[in-house]
């Protein structure tokens, strides 16, 4: 999964860094990751794990890192079954 | 006895005092010359608050460079509220057809063709590309009053298609502008609450269009990047916003290329008085008869 998150964050996140070789508790907005930009990593996010992220994970928190994204879609992954 | 509020009664009040003049269109009525009077003398008042902050002053006409419009990313956030100006272009068979299908009522939105001017959308947006270059040391600080474009139709008169603000700009590093945007927010706070109006201050978030915008809001909340003045006008629960604080970080550096001397991207800060909004808020606390308004608020926008 971590794979698909970063390759998600290559296509959408327009980070200042490679996405490939952050950390997963890199903060992602210190690496460039824009308000709009987030957003756009979200739609991508739903729409390659089939998930609906809910109001109240539509937080800058929820996208502030690998292993935080990591969390959040397992979360809702696991929801679904 | 408490206030009740009411849109439809506010609405009907202000149209029997001639303050608003109904055009047929929802929120794009006129206004009358008692009206005109408070909104200037409301600016006149912020004008003498603001006589020692060295602004420059400027004046843009109600719509904007297309490209400057493009560049400054209004359509990734707002595209519900945009006002695009069409024109027409074509040749005289063109004009003929463009003629009958009004004349028939049909559809004739095709034969327009888009123009090089958007309705301005934001009260600051033309003055950016006016920054690009390095600005002095201590910042830049403009005064403008200019008309706003939203397309949001309602018959709720606080929200209107166009209407004006009257709106400083100020660009420097992150200190000044936070600074600034500070003291401003505590300033316009006592300015509104002095004429008697019950204004409270809060965070407050942008109408950010569809899902990803609720995440836009929520981002934008938690950062604090936005906060305005609130006033009950048409109701108790959802007061109307009569000044708002935008703090834009480098969104606008970044875009126009404004840099401070150090050579780091330049912060950019607004905040705008809702003019239209603050008569609106006064009629309502005061009344529709200014003759009749409490001496201490009278004092304030009609000074000897
Ligand atoms: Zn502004």
């Amino acid at each position: 999964m971590i794979e698909d998150i970063r390759a998600i964050l290559k296509e959408h996140g327009r980070l200042s860094v490679d996405a490939g070789a952050l950390a997963v508790d890199a903060d992602l907005y210190q690496a460039g990751l824009t308000s709009h930009a987030s957003v756009n990593v979200m739609l991508a996010l739903e729409g390659k794990f089939d998930i609906e992220f809910p109001d109240r994970m539509l937080k800058r928190g929820v996208f502030e890192s690998i292993s935080s994204i990591q969390a959040a879609v397992e979360e809702l992954t696991a929801g679904a079954k | 006895m408490a206030t009740q509020y009411s849109s439809e009664e506010l609405y009907q009040n202000l149209v029997r005092h001639k303050l608003i003049i109904p055009v047929g269109v929802p929120g794009a009525f006129g206004r009358g010359a008692v009206f005109e009077d408070v909104l200037a003398r409301f600016n006149d008042v912020v004008t003498r608050l603001a006589k020692n902050d060295g602004a420059e002053v400027m004046a843009f006409p109600p719509v904007i460079d297309r490209q400057v419009f493009e560049k400054s990313e209004f359509l990734d956030s707002f595209p519900q509220l945009a006002g695009t100006v069409f024109s027409f272009m074509g040749n005289d068979a063109q004009h003929k057809e463009l003629s009958q299908r009004m004349h028939d009522k049909k559809p004739w939105a095709d034969l327009q063709s888009m123009t090089g001017v958007v309705l301005n959308p934001a009260a600051c947006y033309p003055v950016y590309p006016s920054f690009t270059g390095t600005v002095p040391a201590e910042g830049r600080l403009v005064d403008m009053q200019n008309w706003v474009f939203r397309h949001e139709p309602s018959p709720e008169p606080t929200r209107m298609q166009a209407f004006r603000v009257r709106e400083f700009v100020r660009v420097g590093t992150p200190d000044l502008v936070v600074d600034w945007r500070n003291m401003w927010l505590q300033r316009g706070l006592e300015l509104l609450q002095s004429l008697g109006l019950p204004a409270r201050s809060d965070v407050a978030s942008d109408p950010f269009f569809g899902r990803g915008g609720r995440m836009l809001a929520a981002s934008q909340k938690e950062q604090r990047l936005k906060f305005e003045v609130l006033i009950p006008v048409i109701s108790e629960e959802k007061p109307t916003a009569c000044c708002s604080f935008n703090y834009h970080q480098e969104h606008f550096g970044k875009i126009f290329e404004i840099y401070t001397p150090d050579g780091a991207l330049a912060q950019t800060a607004c905040l705008g008085f809702g003019m239209e909004r603050v008569c609106m808020a006064l009629f309502k606390t005061h009344g529709c008869v200014p003759s009749e308004w409490p001496k201490s608020v009278r004092d304030i926008l009609w000074p000897a």
